[in-house]
């Protein structure tokens, strides 16, 4: 299955801002993350078509996963 | 008593009487100081139903027991007032260095009343405290008004606070700037500084800041700067990107208003986004008095550095307006401090104005000026002129988009809570966010409670944002605990790392007393219910505790929030009542009892 990732502030630097990626059908986000080489932890903000994510969530074909790193402000 | 000069400073500009009066050491701890100490003595002073440029109005400048201390982030300080724009009470905050200074020269606060023949300004050099002629910086922008005042003061660490040709002009939108860019931007309190005649407040102070408890002082803040520097957001997210790195993360939730909140994603937001603004036109990240986060930016364009624009700015020039154009938001950003505006309020009125104009009820021949059209660069930064110089239609504009709308019939169309623009958060998508701007004392704000922490930044916790459970209770907590830290004299941004118990310890070291979690909070309770009471004297009523009718009728027509709407007939009664307040919205008086504040 395609799904489009979106990358953000630092996340980009080395990668990429946006990309489709192919990923086998049973594929969690975890897995997506491995793939980018990003750590969990790293991890502030994970939206799966604008919605808080987490890891163990399966992915679905053309769903659009946001990644950001811990942010805040006002 | 630690924490306080325990003086304050009384200006009549009517009898250009000066007088230094002891502060009621009682008063302050029953309100803590800043926001809620300058509440109780406006709501104290005047009658809330006068005209907010009448000379018996008050406009207080008020630091709290931690401004200007060791503790992080203390470089606040707030201008209360009752509001031009909305009739509210005011509360206006900033940062920077000038409320450290004035409480370096011996005052926690200054009350300024009367009104002037002539344009004045106050010169404070510690205890001396002298009326001084205004005439030559009446009419000059910020930034050249700051740099004469410095050169008159002959000295460089003064600090200067001051007002645009926009307050001067009694523009509704105009704000009160500080050390040239840090902004009191929300709600008036510019023009009423203009109505008063009064430029400037320029402060110099030496004095030092003793806390009460050395060794416990020491203790707590070596544990809450621990606390900032392990946090990701305040140790990494701001210090790397500032606050205009949320645009991308409020864009891709779906909750970012797009022209005029008619949508709620904008597509092309990466080209208007914190990422590029540091790719192509950061010079510098900058901090105010005592902090360790440095969420300020410096940006430059045509060969004019000047600060931000904020997150909150960019939105409302761009995705708001429909502009994708950094450049051109980055210089109606530096209008707006120039002539000192808000830049949320300026924004979101072009944006109506935009909206009015293509649905052809503003008629091109009524404009002196570009098109108000979305998308137009060449709009926003020259409307933005124009409304800070008042010239022409920009005039109109510059009393807001209430009553712009208004006047064409049409208030419908104004996005705003009781006259005041809201900020940068769709609320279909973030129903505790939308709770609190219907609830907010001061109308259409996002800084009174930031239930955008845990609805999209998941913290302290993640909760789902389209829910209605909890979120009531939720933005209860937050509304009291925000009046305490801006009662304290410290920046919001601490909390994204420190609680309400961390604010405890820092009062207790810092200024002494035997504050509980519990009674500060009480503290905040009983400030937020006494600006309830200021508004219901002041004519501001509960039925004014509502959204626009877009946001509870129309869904969200694309983007990832699609489809909902906001959720307030449900969510009033049962925040109302977790408030302690009747059905009607009006606080019991067991609750006031409670609180003692008949």
């Amino acid at each position: 299955m395609v799904v489009e990732i979106k990358l953000f502030a630092t996340f980009r630097k080395g990668r990429f801002k946006t990309r489709e990626m192919e990923f086998s059908d049973d594929s969690s986000v975890d897995a997506l993350l491995k793939r980018l080489e990003i750590a969990q932890k790293e991890v502030g903000i994970l939206l799966v078509n604008g919605r808080y994510a987490s890891a163990t969530d399966k992915l679905a074909p053309h769903d659009v996963v946001s990644i950001f790193p811990s942010l805040g402000g006002g | 008593m630690a924490g306080y000069c325990v003086r304050l400073l009384r200006v009549n500009l009517s009898t250009g009487e000066i007088n230094k009066e002891n502060l009621d050491t009682v008063l302050a701890k029953k309100f803590v100081g800043g926001r809620g100490l300058a509440t109780y003595l406006l709501s104290q002073e005047i009658d809330p139903g006068i005209d907010p440029f009448d000379s018996a109005n008050r406009i207080i400048f008020a630091t709290g027991p931690l401004t200007g201390s060791r503790a992080p982030a203390s470089g606040r300080y707030m201008v209360v007032t009752k509001s031009p724009l909305s009739g509210t009470i005011a509360s206006s905050n900033s940062g920077g260095f000038w409320g450290p200074e004035l409480k370096r020269a011996g005052f926690d606060l200054i009350i300024i009343q009367g009104k002037s023949d002539k344009p004045c300004y106050l010169s404070i050099k510690n205890s001396i405290v002298e009326i001084k002629d205004a005439e030559k910086y009446w009419g000059k922008l910020v930034s050249e008004a700051t740099d004469m005042l410095l050169e008159e003061a002959q000295d460089p660490k003064a600090r200067v606070l001051v007002i645009g040709p926009a307050g001067e002009k009694l523009t509704l939108l105009a704000s009160v700037m500080n050390d040239k860019y840090r902004a009191a931007g929300r709600s008036g309190v510019g023009a009423v500084m203009g109505s008063k005649n009064l430029k400037a407040i320029v402060v110099r102070g030496t004095g030092t800041l003793a806390p009460a408890n050395l060794d416990a002082t020491k203790e707590v803040l070596k544990e809450v700067r621990k606390k900032i520097q392990e946090n990701e957001v305040t140790s990494k997210g701001l210090p790397t990107y500032g606050t205009s790195v949320l645009v991308n993360v409020i864009n891709e939730t779906g909750i970012y208003p797009t022209r005029n909140f008619q949508q709620a994603y904008f597509e092309t937001a990466d080209k208007v986004s914190g990422e590029v603004l540091a790719e192509k036109y950061l010079v510098r990240n900058v901090a105010c008095f005592g902090c360790p986060i440095a969420c300020g930016r410096h940006s430059s364009i045509d060969g004019v550095e000047c600060e931000g624009p904020e997150y909150e700015t960019l939105w409302a020039y761009s995705a708001n307006c429909g502009v994708d154009d950094l450049a051109a938001v980055i210089r109606a950003n530096n209008w707006c401090n120039e002539y000192g505006l808000d830049t949320i309020s300026a924004g979101a009125t072009i944006a109506c104005a935009m909206e009015m104009y293509e649905k052809g009820i503003i008629k091109p021949d009524e404009i002196d000026g570009p098109p108000l059209k979305f998308g137009s660069s060449e709009a926003i930064v020259e409307w933005s002129r124009k409304m800070g110089a008042a010239e022409g239609f920009g005039a109109k504009l510059a009393l807001g988009s209430y009553r712009l709308a208004e006047e064409y019939g049409v208030p419908e169309l104004s996005m705003s809570v009781k006259k005041l623009e809201l900020p940068a958060y769709d609320p279909r998508g973030a129903q505790g966010q939308g709770l609190q701007y219907a609830t907010s004392n001061r109308g259409g704000c996002h800084v009174r409670g930031y239930l955008i922490s845990p609805e999209v930044l998941g913290l302290p916790e993640q909760l789902d944002r389209f829910s209605l459970e909890g979120k009531a209770v939720w933005v209860k907590a937050f509304q009291d605990l925000t009046a305490v830290i801006d009662s304290l004299g410290l920046c919001l941004f601490t909390s994204f790392a420190l609680g309400a118990h961390d604010y405890r310890d820092m009062l207790n070291a810092i200024a002494g007393g035997d504050w509980t979690t519990d009674t500060l909070l009480d503290a905040g309770e009983r400030i937020w219910n006494l600006e309830r009471i200021f508004n219901l004297k002041a004519g501001v009523l509960p039925e004014a505790d509502k959204l626009p009718s877009r946001l509870l009728e129309e869904p969200i027509p694309d983007g990832p929030s699609k489809g909902h709407v906001h959720h307030l007939a449900e969510l009033l009664p049962q925040y109302y009542k977790e408030r302690g307040w009747d059905e009607q919205g009006i606080p019991s008086g067991a609750k006031l009892s409670q609180l003692d504040i008949v």
